[in-house]
């Protein structure tokens, strides 16, 4: 097991060498830090000294992969490609554009992010889950076509409108709680509730369909017949049969989203003022801070690819055929 | 009147030609008959079918574009003729100027007075702060209080014209496909419905403004009518620059295995690992970028638009060929362990040949289900995208940006719905009409599901 993840992680670095690299072309190759220089300065009367200084400042007025002036291991070092990308291995995220360091940024508002993000997974998954139960028990009936069409058009609303029709009834309308905004002393849940309902409801339509379409595939094996046959009740032959079993493509979906979580949402962290790394890369974005936007993509992959390493060892732990080699 | 090939209308065209032709090809083959027969045989997917069918003859009238030849002034004399710098096109003709009749600033559906107060004149001449009349709604009504009668007795008159229509347009096809099996019955209704909805759509918003203005006073229907192509466009257009990447590449890893599938795995899983929309986001970026240092290569403001929205589509393709990669990848291997295929290999016949004509047509149910299920992903995409500020031009209507402008605007007294509402209705409906149609292209052309039906 130990040595089967370790493996996993040598796997890894190649798969992080190449977003490094790819990002690299992005930001540095197709777009030279000139041109950069000039987006960040204003479109008109850029002088190139005001080029050449900014450069200077920001530390892109070095070559981009070999530096011949240098003496010795500097030639490879004292480079754009060392400074910018290799620095993101060891976590060295610099600093943004605007001066701040990325780490601290990174640190401090990674857990307003998962604050959201967690209660919205958890209940998500749980509410899904029981609506698709409710759905897999009336199967075949009418009911059980008029939630799939119910669902389907769930699926059809944008992410934006249950954002924004959660915000004008539940905040505006009823006024049960703040429109936006966030506390970290005292009554966090009050800016917490409605972000975390906006996020459960909309997911609740293809989330839903995905696990009943599970559910029925495992409804249709032989032995809840047995388990039928032998005088089990629908419920038992649910919960005790079908859920157990069905735990496993659950698992897979579900699990290599874990470390994600810690990005948070873009859309509800923004919208609902949430100070955590969803609205962080929005701010990035709009305001053309690369440095940010690189570091979010690297920081992006890691936890992808921790999360498919923790879905191999979740495949054990549920299902004991699976051995790990 | 001079046309204009914009990039994206000649692409656009240039996929529905090729999907004819594939479909045309396709008509000799009973097995896909029968998968397709079998997608038409529930009234559901008429229904839908005929929705989407709507929605692209929108998008394609409103692909077709052409500049206005301007009146030369008296005192010029000269036979050269000068255009307008505005491009029309022909959806903008169709709809009797929807799009021309500009308020000062929000008004509220079918309202007659502006939804702000302005300084103006009484009738004494003194200066007095109430709400202006507007410019294009009720006026030819003499009295205020005549608009409900008014807008009662119009819409029966449109709703005569709409029947009128509609037994011009129904009728020979009932002549022709009286004894089909399939419910054509379904499809009708739905174009009577559409068609009765466009003409009553199209003669009040020659008297109303039937959804409101916006902030800049222009007409809600119409930019939400004209949303209809970006979101058609994008939604097929991503796919079609996705396609070739991820088959190609999927078909070659599955069947040559060895070191070609190992690069092709790495590529995709490297893809895939970084989080997508920020991708998007520093692609659209950086050709943002690229655009406002060389402004000099776009004639008119609608090309360098179309620039933007061509590039996101590739973007958006560029992205978002891992998944269908994988799924093809797999097919492959499957496929490529079968007999007939190792047959063909002791004969002798050529990789290339194998590949397209053995492989090849094995893996097209995959494309097609992907065709359409991606299709409603990116139109939702398109609204998300344009929230973050990379989606396509503001100046080219779509749902994200009219979404974009009036998100803040429900926190106001009275509150202004009506801007959402209209992106919300339209893109509610194409996306539910293609969801429910994936739905059943997928369990018509997935062997899974059909043998699940087949042993049931």
């Amino acid at each position: 097991m130990f040595a089967y993840i370790v493996r996993r992680l040598i796997y890894a670095i190649p798969i992080l060498v190449g977003v490094n690299l790819l990002t690299f072309t992005l930001f540095f190759v197709v777009n030279s830090p000139d041109d950069m220089a000039a987006s960040q300065l204003g479109d008109k009367y850029v002088t190139p000294e005001a080029i050449e200084n900014w450069k200077q400042k920001n530390g892109y007025d070095k070559p981009l992969f070999l530096n011949p002036d240098a003496a010795g291991v500097a030639q490879l070092t004292d480079t754009i490609f060392f400074d910018k990308s290799v620095r993101l291995f060891a976590f060295d995220f610099g600093r943004s554009e605007s001066g701040r360091d990325i780490t601290t940024d990174v640190a401090t508002r990674m857990w307003p992010s998962l604050a959201v993000a967690l209660p919205t997974f958890l209940v998500g998954i749980g509410v899904n889950i029981c609506v698709a139960l409710m759905v897999v028990m009336f199967r075949g009936t009418r009911l059980d076509r008029g939630a799939v069409f119910v669902f389907v058009a769930l699926m059809s609303i944008s992410y934006l409108f249950y954002i924004i029709g959660g915000q004008f009834l539940v905040a505006k309308t009823w006024r049960l709680v703040p429109i936006s905004g966030f506390h970290t002393e005292g009554q966090v849940w009050k800016f917490l509730i409605l972000p975390v309902l906006v996020g459960v409801v909309a997911g609740i339509g293809a989330g839903a369909r995905w696990y009943r379409t599970l559910f029925l595939e495992e409804a249709n094996q032989d032995y809840v017949r047995t388990a039928r046959a032998k005088g089990c009740s629908e419920l038992s032959i649910l919960f005790r049969h079908i859920l157990p079993n069905a735990l496993i493509p659950i698992l897979t979906g579900v699990v290599v989203l874990i470390p994600s979580l810690f990005m948070g949402s873009l859309l509800i962290e923004s919208f609902f003022g949430i100070p955590g790394l969803g609205s962080y890369m929005l701010d990035a974005i709009n305001s053309q801070d690369f440095a940010i936007v690189r570091s979010m993509v690297f920081i992006g992959s890691i936890l992808y690819i921790i999360g498919l390493l923790l879905t191999d060892i979740s495949y054990t732990w549920a299902d004991p055929r699976v051995r790990l080699s | 009147m001079k046309p204009v090939i914009l990039w994206s209308d000649a692409l656009i065209f240039l996929l529905v030609i090729s999907l004819a032709l594939f479909f045309w090809r396709l008509r000799n083959d009973p097995q896909t008959r029968e998968r397709w027969a079998e997608v038409f045989s529930s009234r559901l997917g008429m229904v839908a079918f005929t929705v989407i069918a709507a929605y692209i003859m929108v998008a394609l009238l409103d692909s077709l574009h052409f500049r206005r030849a301007l009146e030369n002034p008296e005192s010029l004399a000269t036979e050269e003729v000068f255009y307008d710098n505005k491009v029309t096109s022909v959806f903008d003709v169709l709809t009797g100027g929807m799009g021309e009749r500009f308020e000062r600033t929000y008004s509220a559906p079918f309202a007659l007075l502006s939804f702000e107060k302005e300084n103006i004149k009484d009738a004494d001449g003194h200066d007095i702060r109430d709400f202006p009349p507007l410019r294009h709604a009720g006026q030819h009504l003499s009295h205020p209080d005549e608009r409900a009668g008014d807008i009662l007795g119009k819409s029966v008159r449109a709703l005569l014209w709409g029947l009128l229509l509609c037994a011009l347009v129904i009728t020979p096809q009932w002549l022709l496909l009286r004894g089909s099996r399939f419910p054509w019955l379904a499809s009708w209704t739905t174009q009577a419905v559409i068609l009765c909805s466009a003409v009553w759509m199209v003669s009040l918003s020659r008297h109303y403004h039937i959804l409101g203005t916006d902030q800049g006073g222009a007409d809600v229907l119409f930019q939400s009518l004209k949303g209809i192509r970006t979101g058609v466009l994008l939604g097929t257009l991503a796919t079609l620059v996705m396609l070739p990447i991820a088959v190609t590449l999927g078909v070659m890893a599955g069947y040559f295995k060895g070191w070609v599938d190992d690069v092709v795995q790495y590529l995709y899983t490297t893809l895939s690992s970084i989080p997508g929309i920020l991708l998007i986001a520093a692609s659209v970026l950086l050709f943002q970028v690229y655009i406002d240092l060389n402004p000099d290569f776009f004639a008119v403001g609608m090309e360098k638009a179309d620039a933007k929205f061509i590039a996101l589509c590739f973007i958006l393709g560029v992205t978002s060929w891992s998944t269908l990669c994988r799924l093809i990848r797999a097919e492959t291997l499957k496929i490529s362990q079968l007999g007939y295929v190792q047959a063909a290999h002791a004969f002798g016949v050529s990789h290339t040949r194998i590949l397209g004509r053995h492989v090849l047509p094995n893996v097209v149910h995959i494309i097609l289900i992907t065709f359409v299920l991606d299709f409603s992903a990116l139109v939702l995409a398109e609204a998300v995208l344009s929230y973050i500020g990379v989606g396509v031009d503001p100046s080219m209507g779509s749902w994200g940006n009219m979404i974009n402008g009036a998100r803040s605007e429900l926190s106001r007294e009275p509150t202004i719905w009506w801007t959402l509402t209209g992106a919300f209705f339209f893109m509610f409906v194409l996306v539910l009409a293609a969801n429910l149609f994936s739905d059943l292209v997928r369990d018509a052309f997935d062997p899974r599901t059909s043998l699940r039906r087949a042993s049931a």
